[in-house]
């Protein structure tokens, strides 16, 4: 376990934060939403890095960490399935599945 | 400066720069792609801290099911070769602004925190505890989450069955119009014939 001393976490954590902004920086500039839901993937995945670099660094003893993630990666399994089912939906009735031309909130 | 360091590197610059490529190209399939290489650099970040099972996980689900469910929506949606549109000069600058901001913002709190980690205990996950404590009713186990989630997933794909499920009179209606449409269609060839 000799990388504890060779990567700080502060390292793992800068990568983590360049995700979770790329991310965001998708999020801000896209109108697709099938594009806007790549980048919440990266968003979901920037956190998931982060619980488990802490887990392993400063509660090396312990598993609430990875068991965070794994519900996450469930979770975020199923906002996707949910999100694709509303943009399927979304296109079959606006022929369209551009943010700006989605712009009533009902059926 | 070890193998192991210089392994995190690559990975970490490899992950951020699929992730860059992929909300910044115009063509939404590649987009995807990029996604999938970046969703596979962060399970090797995890297969790097020694957490294999969790990288497996992010495998399976990530790579094996979300990005290819999002591929099949695009080819459901669109043409996949069409060039999306930019999102102009004035988004893309202020965008870059808040994310830049944020981004260091964040940075120079993470370098300011000054994390302590502990010295000496070994950090190893072993699947077998993973399932023991997953499913132990006892102090810190996770029976009740999971139990929870399981039924968030049933209640989700339920959910999707009936979202994406086409309503009977949006099917009526989607014959009517059709029918209207031919009906049009055989009219106008009618009247071209006749002019």
């Amino acid at each position: 376990m000799n990388s504890l001393s060779e990567i700080p976490l502060a390292h793992i954590l800068f990568v983590s934060t360049a995700l979770f902004f790329i991310g965001m920086y998708g999020l801000f500039t896209r109108k697709n939403l099938v594009t806007l839901l790549m980048a919440i993937e990266l968003m979901l995945n920037s956190v998931n890095i982060n619980f488990v670099a802490f887990n392993k660094y400063l509660y090396p003893g312990k598993l609430d960490g990875i068991f965070f993630s794994l519900f996450i990666i469930t979770i975020a399994a199923a906002e996707a399935a949910v999100a694709i089912a509303i943009i399927i939906n979304l296109y079959r009735s606006h022929q369209s599945i551009d943010v700006d031309d989605a712009t009533e909130m009902k059926y | 400066m070890n193998a192991h360091a210089i392994i995190f590197y690559l990975i970490s610059a490899f992950l951020l720069g699929t992730g860059i490529l992929s909300v910044t190209t115009k063509k939404i399939f590649r987009s995807a792609i990029w996604l999938l290489f970046s969703l596979v650099g962060i399970a090797s970040l995890y297969f790097w801290m020694e957490v294999e099972f969790v990288a497996a996980v992010q495998i399976i689900v990530y790579v094996g099911g979300i990005v290819i469910l999002i591929i099949f929506s695009i080819f459901l949606t669109q043409q996949s070769g069409k060039e999306m549109p930019g999102p102009g000069l004035l988004r893309t600058v202020f965008s870059l602004l808040a994310v830049l901001f944020g981004a260091g913002f964040c940075c120079m709190l993470i370098n300011e925190y000054g994390f302590t980690q502990l010295p000496g205990t070994q950090f190893s996950v072993a699947v077998a505890d993973i399932g023991t404590q997953m499913l132990s009713t006892a102090d810190h186990g996770f029976v009740l989450p999971f139990e929870v989630v399981s039924m968030l997933l049933l209640g989700a794909m339920i959910g999707c069955i009936v979202i994406a499920m086409k309503s009977k009179e949006a099917k009526n209606k989607g014959v009517l119009e059709n029918e209207q449409e031919a009906v049009g269609t055989v009219i106008s060839s009618q009247q071209n014939n006749r002019l």
